[in-house]
């Protein structure tokens, strides 16, 4: 399953202090982006590898860390990369 | 990358503000390149628009110049900005409108 994939690799690549995926996949079903499989996901991501970086970076980070996961199995992913103090002060 | 597809997308991305996107701004064929027009409009952006479905060769090969896998892409003075939801959360901060207004990309009302 596309999920339990997708928390595999962010864990391995990012060793997030928290990880949460939720699949969005039904809501789309039937447009054509799902036609070809590709799954819609929604990841939070709460790490100290995002300290410093830019959003436009953080993203960068993941989505290599999905790598081909992102041709195929993904069709589209929702992301909140957070650093864990910007978690603690309750920003974005 | 080839490098004639790498000089068109350098030549794309002189436009002070480029909208990678699905279909174009009249038809968005997907939520997220519809849901990045929305937000350019409600800025009242002069952007330009390139529809990747057009160009399959320039879409692939604009996911491995820009390290980014999907679209929507938004640039500005030909940096990558974001796609949909960085996009949104600029814009809900009043960054996104800084970020226009500082290449005079914003049309008088």
């Amino acid at each position: 399953m596309t999920a339990e994939h997708i928390k595999q690799k962010l864990n391995q690549a990012l060793q997030p202090d928290t990880l949460e995926i939720i699949d969005n996949s039904a809501a789309h079903a039937g447009h054509a982006g799902t036609q070809s499989g590709g799954g819609h996901y929604h990841v939070t991501i709460v790490a100290e590898i995002f300290n410093g970086k830019s959003q436009v970076q953080r993203h960068q980070l993941i989505y290599k860390a999905l790598g081909d996961l992102m041709k195929n199995e993904i069709h589209a992913l929702g992301i909140h990369a957070l650093t864990p103090s910007e978690k603690t002060k309750g920003t974005q | 990358m080839d490098a004639e597809v790498k000089s068109r997308i350098e030549e794309i991305l002189k436009n002070p503000v480029v909208l990678f996107m699905k279909g174009t701004p009249d038809f968005p064929q997907c939520g997220f390149s519809g849901q990045a027009v929305q937000i350019l409009e409600a800025c009242h952006a002069n952007y330009a628009y390139f529809n990747i479905f057009e160009d399959p060769e320039l879409r692939e090969a604009l996911k491995e110049y820009s390290n980014w896998p999907t679209y929507p892409q938004l640039y500005i003075n030909g940096e990558l900005v974001g796609g949909c939801d960085i996009i949104i959360d600029m814009y809900n901060k009043g960054e996104l409108q800084q970020a226009l207004a500082s290449v005079d990309a914003v049309a008088e009302s």
